[in-house]
């Protein structure tokens, strides 16, 4: 039953968060000052987000061949690979690690 | 071929490369699922009204750990929270009456929202909307499958699997960090932030604490 309740709840926060913004602001646009912060919590997210996943909780899951398969994924989509292909790169360099060691 | 539909379509695309990563992590939070407990129908409905992995992961993780209803709705929502300025910033964008906005603010998620950003604060609303419709069913057909089949953990490490994630992250960050030198400062910032943070609060809290980072716009002179 908590696990119902837990699922129900964490929908409607979620839905709630998402919609909160469009149905109080409508078509207005926000004060210049304000969507310069906003135009720049995408790469404050992303960066929190990639290194969050790397370090996990209190950088208990650091793994440098997770590291070497995203350093390779960062190279090959620096020089202009298609993503899915830098991506692969990431996959089998990380892949290819763990197997040999 | 119509603007409007050439949009959706580009979302469509970027939306298919992320459903690749989000269908593979959709399966590892199916299989995860399995080893809790949790039953057949319990995950695929959370993936489908939820469709947040990071906030059905913070939630399973703190049942898992013991934590009651409350605490595990408080860490799913710490770790949401960033879609309130997310919603606010996609708002202008939208269109209609106030339901239909709220609606249409539903297709905000992470790789979404990235894609979907022309720069200065303004969204494609055509792509975002594109990009999370080829993600929704990655993400529920990938419980399904993580259900269906419980994976065990290893083999998702064995074959690289977990760099998937991480990688489309990365991937939208450096296209980020090709906008402007604000961006790699940043980002930057953010990471400091996040690293230090999660030393001593949950994940969710210093992802929140990193987006702090971004108050560096407010010396952005336009």
């Amino acid at each position: 039953m908590t696990l119902w309740l837990a699922i129900v709840a964490v929908a409607l926060v979620s839905i709630g968060f998402k919609a909160a913004g469009p149905v109080l602001l409508g078509d207005r646009t926000l004060p210049p000052r304000l969507a310069g912060v906003i135009a720049l919590l995408a790469p404050a997210l992303l960066a929190g987000l990639v290194l969050t996943d790397v370090t996990g909780p209190a950088w208990s899951g650091l793994d440098w061949t997770l590291c070497a398969g995203l350093a390779a994924i960062a190279v090959t989509y620096a020089l202009r690979v298609p993503v899915l292909a830098a991506i692969l790169c990431g996959v089998v360099v990380t892949a290819a690690l763990r197997f040999l060691l | 071929m119509t603007t409007l539909r050439r949009s959706y379509l580009a979302g469509a695309r970027v939306g298919l490369g992320l459903g690749v990563a989000t269908f593979v992590l959709g399966v590892t939070f199916g299989a995860y699922s399995q080893t809790l407990g949790w039953g057949i129908a319990a995950p695929i409905v959370a993936s489908l009204v939820v469709f947040s992995g990071s906030a059905q992961f913070a939630m399973a993780t703190a049942l898992a750990g013991g934590g009651n209803l409350a605490v595990a709705v408080g860490a799913a929502a710490l770790i949401n929270a960033r879609f309130l300025p997310m919603g606010a910033a996609v708002a202008a964008d939208l269109r209609g009456g106030r339901l239909r906005r709220a609606w249409e603010g539903q297709a905000v998620v992470d790789g979404s929202w990235v894609a979907a950003h022309l720069g200065e604060g303004r969204f494609d609303r055509e792509k975002l909307i594109g990009c999370t419709l080829v993600q929704l069913p990655a993400w529920v057909l990938g419980t399904v499958l993580g259900v269906l089949a419980a994976p065990p953990p290893d083999v998702v490490a064995r074959f690289g699997l977990d760099v998937v994630f991480p990688g489309f992250f990365l991937v939208l960050l450096i296209d980020e960090l090709r906008r402007s030198r604000q961006a790699v400062l940043t980002a930057a910032l953010a990471a400091c932030l996040a690293g230090i943070l999660v030393l001593f609060v949950p994940v969710g809290l210093a992802l929140i604490g990193a987006s702090a980072a971004a108050l560096v716009g407010l010396g952005v002179r336009r």
